[in-house]
């Protein structure tokens, strides 16, 4: 270990106290006196789809896209690994959730999909 | 009151529930491998409670960063934690104390889930928020302390198991797509983020990508508020 206890713990502190603060800081400038500014409101109104948006795009960031390095099935498999799970197991969720609205099926049957992707077919 | 609320919230979190044990348990077991054990995993969990936030901590306890750049990545990394608080403003006014505890919850799933909340019948909206809140956190925890006793004692390949994040958030932009009448900020959201990690790569495009969001929002704000920002005679004179 890099730190001695107290070390950590002070570093443990740290980023609790600036965690707390980034999600304080809206309440502690516009939460007393009165309603915040409409631009305010209107961003809290509009960014929860757009972060959402964001989100998904950020968990997929490491999603690349190759042309196969050579010629047969092993090499086309693996430029297909970079995507093709991510984009296979994506669409299952859509499917599936606008079919039956089922939260925890949509996800578990996205990620069970994603999984067999990743160790079986694409491994 | 808390009873009903937990009953009928419970459901509402499975989602989260699954998330979390799973990307909770990977930071235990992490955390585990450079010598920090459970208690710590339960101490971190309980008072950062920040995903992505702790995974970096794993890195910075390995590398024994100064205190400085400590807090310095932590804001950087939970810099869009700014923006959640602002759609959460209306939604926590008169929850008094429980709004101590309710701030410092509001995480990526958390914050998913109270946007797109729809409170049952005869369970009171605080409660049910507070409800969620507790329940999330409590995943959180459990996850990373049953990860960092498992260690390495976990038989089956959890390869790919976070891809429940992903098909939490997407499950909650189809909710979002139904229950929203324009979609312009769901393409902007996916537009400029996808521009960000072309451009910046997918180490550096959080922040970027976040601030051209909302500045973006801002630009369009006459297109999406025809009724307040932009009035019909300014709309048809102005362009």
């Amino acid at each position: 270990m890099a730190l001695t206890t107290g070390q950590a713990v002070a570093a443990v502190i740290v980023m609790a106290l600036v965690t707390y603060l980034t999600r304080a800081l809206p309440f502690l400038l516009f939460g007393r006196g009165g309603r915040p500014p409409k631009t305010v409101l209107y961003l809290g109104r509009v960014l929860p789809p757009a972060i959402i948006a964001m989100l998904i795009v950020y968990c997929l960031r490491d999603t690349t896209f190759s042309l196969p390095a050579g010629e047969g099935l092993e090499a086309a498999l693996a430029a297909l690994a970079g995507w093709a799970p991510q984009l296979l197991a994506g669409a299952a969720v859509v499917a599936l959730h606008l079919w039956k609205r089922n939260d925890l099926l949509s996800i578990f049957g996205g990620t069970v999909l994603y999984m067999v992707l990743v160790q079986v077919v694409f491994a | 009151m808390y009873r009903r609320a937990f009953r009928a919230a419970f459901p509402d979190t499975i989602p989260v529930l699954m998330g979390y044990l799973a990307i909770g348990m990977a930071f235990g077991l992490m955390l585990e491998a450079i010598g920090y054990n459970f208690i710590w995993a339960f101490f971190m969990s309980l008072t950062i409670y920040a995903g992505s936030g702790q995974y970096l901590a794993v890195d910075l306890l390995k590398t024994g960063a100064a205190l400085g750049s400590v807090a310095l990545l932590t804001l950087i990394i939970n810099f869009r934690h700014l923006v959640y608080g602002l759609s959460m403003l209306e939604k926590f006014q008169g929850m008094g104390l429980k709004k101590i505890y309710m701030i410092g919850a509001l995480t990526d799933e958390t914050y998913a889930l109270l946007s797109s909340a729809r409170v049952p019948d005869r369970v009171e909206p605080h409660a049910y928020y507070f409800a969620i809140a507790v329940l999330d956190h409590c995943y959180w925890i459990a996850g990373s302390v049953i990860g960092s006793v498992a260690g390495a004692l976990i038989q089956f390949d959890t390869t790919g198991i976070d891809f429940a994040m992903t098909a939490l958030f997407i499950v909650i932009a189809v909710d979002q797509w139904k229950n929203y009448k324009e979609h312009l900020p769901v393409f902007l959201g996916f537009g400029i983020t996808l521009a960000a990690v072309a451009l910046l790569g997918p180490d550096a495009m959080l922040i970027p990508a976040l601030c051209a969001i909302v500045l973006a929002l801002l630009l369009v704000r006459g297109r999406l508020e025809p009724g307040e920002a932009a009035p019909e005679a300014a709309e048809k004179g102005g362009r």
